[in-house]
């Protein structure tokens, strides 16, 4: 990720303040997102009511103690 | 920054996967396939319960079901896989956040894992052998998914909020699922006799013990691993 700076001298500070201030707001969307992702998997294969998907991972689910049946 | 998540969810998911199926094997396993032939027995013994009081393990006969060995076994892991791959996710995603200090930091998580995805939500409904009659799926589902968010929720405030006031609701969070109470059937009843529904209990409690401990152990060390050379000279560390 690259950012066009005017001034040469100073640029290498103004982009590492932009890339840090980007990185929290970055940090946090991609942090959430793969707590999404995470959830909707252990969603899936946990508490999915699809028949061939609980029949699957049925052992899974008993093992780990989610609501099965 | 992506990548790195990826990469710790991916091989911690299926390190963790790997240990959970070996320890399924020989821990709660063997217990499902005992219960299971005590529902697929044939009733022979005509007792004068009312027709559908037990309601038994009924699984559509169209829909796909791996059969018992090598596929029950496979089709296992890839439940399992998928479920630690998910737990990992979060976890690397917590880490994005508040990056571990060390791989023990990652145990703390691992712990916390356990008391939000185990602990607390088999208060209420306790790990189950098939043939176990229980309340509506839907609803014990609904609780199980809020007392796991109200126990993060709780803990989390217990643990980061500076103000006592905030520590206090978070333990008040924490307790609410249990006192609205999880989805109870109308009359408790299983197939399997209760000295293996107990067995049952430990054996899995335990195994997910081992298993979150190791998730969080584990995705810590790699999360560090992969976060030291994002922080080398002339290497972007947001992506």
């Amino acid at each position: 990720m690259s950012i066009s700076t005017p001034r040469q001298t100073s640029g290498t500070s103004t982009n590492t303040t932009t890339a840090v201030t980007a990185t929290q707001s970055q940090r946090l969307v991609v942090a959430v997102s793969a707590m999404f992702l995470g959830a909707f998997l252990v969603y899936f294969a946990g508490f999915s009511h699809i028949d061939a998907v609980h029949n699957a991972a049925h052992d899974t689910r008993h093992s780990s103690a989610f609501p099965c049946h | 920054m992506f990548k790195q998540i990826a990469q710790t969810a991916g091989f911690t998911g299926l390190l963790a996967a790997l240990l959970l199926t070996l320890l399924q094997s020989f821990s709660v396993a063997p217990l499902i396939l005992q219960a299971e032939t005590y529902e697929k027995a044939p009733s022979a013994d005509m007792h004068e319960h009312a027709e559908g009081a037990m309601a038994g393990h009924v699984h559509d006969a169209e829909a796909w079901e791996p059969e018992d060995g090598w596929q029950r076994v496979l089709s296992t892991t890839g439940g399992n896989l998928v479920v630690a791959v998910g737990f990992a996710l979060m976890l690397a995603a917590l880490y994005t956040l508040r990056s571990p200090t060390s791989a023990r930091e990652g145990v703390l998580w691992g712990l916390a894992g356990y008391a939000v995805f185990v602990l607390a939500p088999t208060l209420g409904l306790p790990p189950e052998l098939p043939g176990t009659v229980a309340a509506d799926l839907t609803q014990r589902q609904v609780w199980w998914v809020g007392t796991a968010a109200s126990t993060a929720t709780g803990l989390a405030l217990m643990v980061f909020a500076r103000h006592w006031l905030l520590k206090i609701s978070g333990a008040v969070i924490l307790v609410v699922p249990h006192i609205v109470g999880a989805p109870q059937p109308a009359v408790h009843s299983a197939l399997a006799p209760e000295a293996l529904e107990a067995q049952f209990k430990v054996a899995s409690l335990l195994t997910n013990a081992v298993f979150w401990i190791a998730l969080g152990w584990i995705s810590a060390w790699l999360f560090r691993r992969s976060e030291a050379p994002a922080t080398q000279p002339g290497l972007n560390p947001a992506l």
